[in-house]
């Protein structure tokens, strides 16, 4: 068992596991080796300095990056070994286990709300679309943008906008749901919103990883924390322990530094 | 103007018109249709990461902008038929006009595609979709908003260009002017008359335009 892997966990119950998960940018080595693992119903938050890694952890899990090595479990049934390149099939696969929500939202502009929900859903899983609509605009209600759906996502505000973005996560049904630093780009009054919503979805037993700077957030939400550095998973472990008392001499500056600013 | 200046231009406006109508217009939109499928083609062919696949459409493209269109279509026109390809005056000309918008086109598409952010990529591919979906569904609607404004002026130069084909014998509105005023000997009143026809024709293509522009704003921030 590698170091890193947390001891709590029966195996059975891990929806992901990562061992040695590898990727360089050119001459750049992003992530040294990374091990992870996230139980059904969990949620894990990556913190870490700009840079560390940890945006590039996300977007390996979703396949936006191919990582150079490793391997990547999901729910025991898809094992994909970065060893080799994977094909097309496995990637959509991998792809199909898992949602993320953007720093950006990234929501599509030529698109209304309503249709950014519904796209992936009935245009890529073919499911019906007045069922997806139906689930759709209930998703819509719950987060209070039902009367938005006919919106273009350039009439909304950051909060609704990344409000949509979670509901358009919702709706491809993952097993695990990925936010990269969900509320970085919003303006600070509507971060509350954002949080409140990615907090109610934990609450329900939603799998989840989020790279957060968040660390009141972290504390309250995620069943587990990592501090991520130099691409290297340097210390991890309960969040209201770990944020308190970090073992590691770098955990405790990078806190220090996010509690101290100035 | 005395009266029977008039009278040539009221009765040469019929061959004229009837010329933009069987000749120019269509001419125009043929070669433009055409022109804009080789476009994208090669927009794409142009973003490929295969390197020789890239190099194709780079050549294609440097040759079609760096020669003259006039040598383009007697290439074609003039030049084939000693090699035993005989092509009629109208083929000849769509041929080549063609050929010469999927050159320009080009760039403004590939221009247009790379315009919009990655973020888009990666939110088509996150919800699933494949690269060949992802640019259908997702990229190109937002491409064809940028490249409006430069498709347009890509057209409105090539309806003026149509008028070359006159030069390999086909019957457009130039060409039907030409013919009048060599039978009147009043060059300057059927040149001017030929200018205002193609003028008429820009304009009605800039209204047309500036709807598609409102059209496809209607999901930006203004």
């Amino acid at each position: 068992m590698s170091p890193t892997d947390p001891s709590n966990q029966p195996a059975a119950d891990a929806l992901l596991r990562v061992r040695g998960l590898q990727k360089s940018f050119g001459s750049n080595q992003v992530l040294a080796s990374i091990d992870l693992t996230v139980g059904r119903g969990q949620v894990l938050a990556l913190i870490g300095p700009s840079g560390s890694g940890k945006t590039t952890i996300l977007r390996c899990l979703n396949g936006l990056e191919l990582a150079d090595g490793g391997t990547i479990d999901v729910g025991g049934e898809l094992a994909l070994d970065f060893a080799t390149a994977p094909t097309k099939k496995q990637l959509a696969a991998l792809r199909d286990r898992s949602a993320m929500v953007f720093q950006h939202y990234n929501l599509f502009p030529h698109k209304t709300v309503l249709e950014n929900v519904v796209e992936g859903p009935v245009v890529v899983q073919r499911r019906p679309k007045a069922e997806v609509e139906a689930e759709a605009l209930a998703l819509l209600d719950r987060v209070g943008l039902s009367a938005k759906k006919n919106s273009y996502p350039f009439e909304l505000s950051g909060g609704q906008q990344q409000r949509v973005g979670i509901v358009r996560a919702l709706a491809l049904r993952p097993q695990l749901l990925l936010f990269d630093e969900p509320t970085s780009s919003l303006d600070p009054e509507l971060v509350g919103d954002v949080l409140r919503l990615i907090k109610e979805l934990a609450l329900e037993g939603w799998s989840m990883v989020i790279v957060t700077h968040e660390l009141e957030f972290a504390r309250e939400v995620a069943t587990e924390v990592a501090f991520v550095d130099g691409g290297r998973i340097v210390e991890h472990g309960d969040p209201k322990q770990m944020l308190r008392h970090p073992k590691e001499e770098r955990t405790r500056q990078f806190l220090h530094r996010l509690l101290f600013p100035f | 103007m005395n009266q029977s200046a008039w009278e040539l231009f009221w009765t040469s406006l019929g061959p004229i018109v009837h010329g933009a109508i069987a000749g120019t217009i269509p001419l125009a939109l043929a070669s433009f249709a055409i022109g804009l499928a080789l476009a994208l083609g090669l927009a794409l062919m142009r973003l490929s990461r295969r390197g020789w696949v890239s190099g194709i459409a780079r050549v294609y493209i440097s040759i079609v902008r760096g020669t003259p269109l006039l040598v383009q279509l007697f290439v074609i026109f003039y030049g084939l038929p000693s090699l035993g390809i005989l092509i009629d005056p109208w083929p000849s000309a769509v041929v080549a006009f063609s050929l010469n918008v999927g050159g320009y086109a080009a760039e403004v598409i590939r221009a247009a595609i790379l315009s919009v952010p990655k973020g888009q990529w990666e939110a088509a591919y996150m919800i699933g979709m494949s690269h060949r979906r992802a640019l259908t569904r997702i990229i190109l609607p937002q491409a064809a908003r940028v490249s409006v404004p430069p498709l347009s002026n890509t057209f409105i130069s090539l309806v003026k260009d149509t008028s070359l084909a006159s030069l390999i014998l086909v019957t457009e509105l130039f060409r039907e002017a030409q013919q009048v005023a060599a039978f009147s000997q009043e060059f300057m009143l059927l040149y001017l008359e030929a200018a205002l026809v193609y003028w008429v024709i820009c304009l009605g293509l800039s209204s047309v335009q500036s709807v598609l522009e409102k059209r496809l704003d209607r999901y930006v921030a203004h």
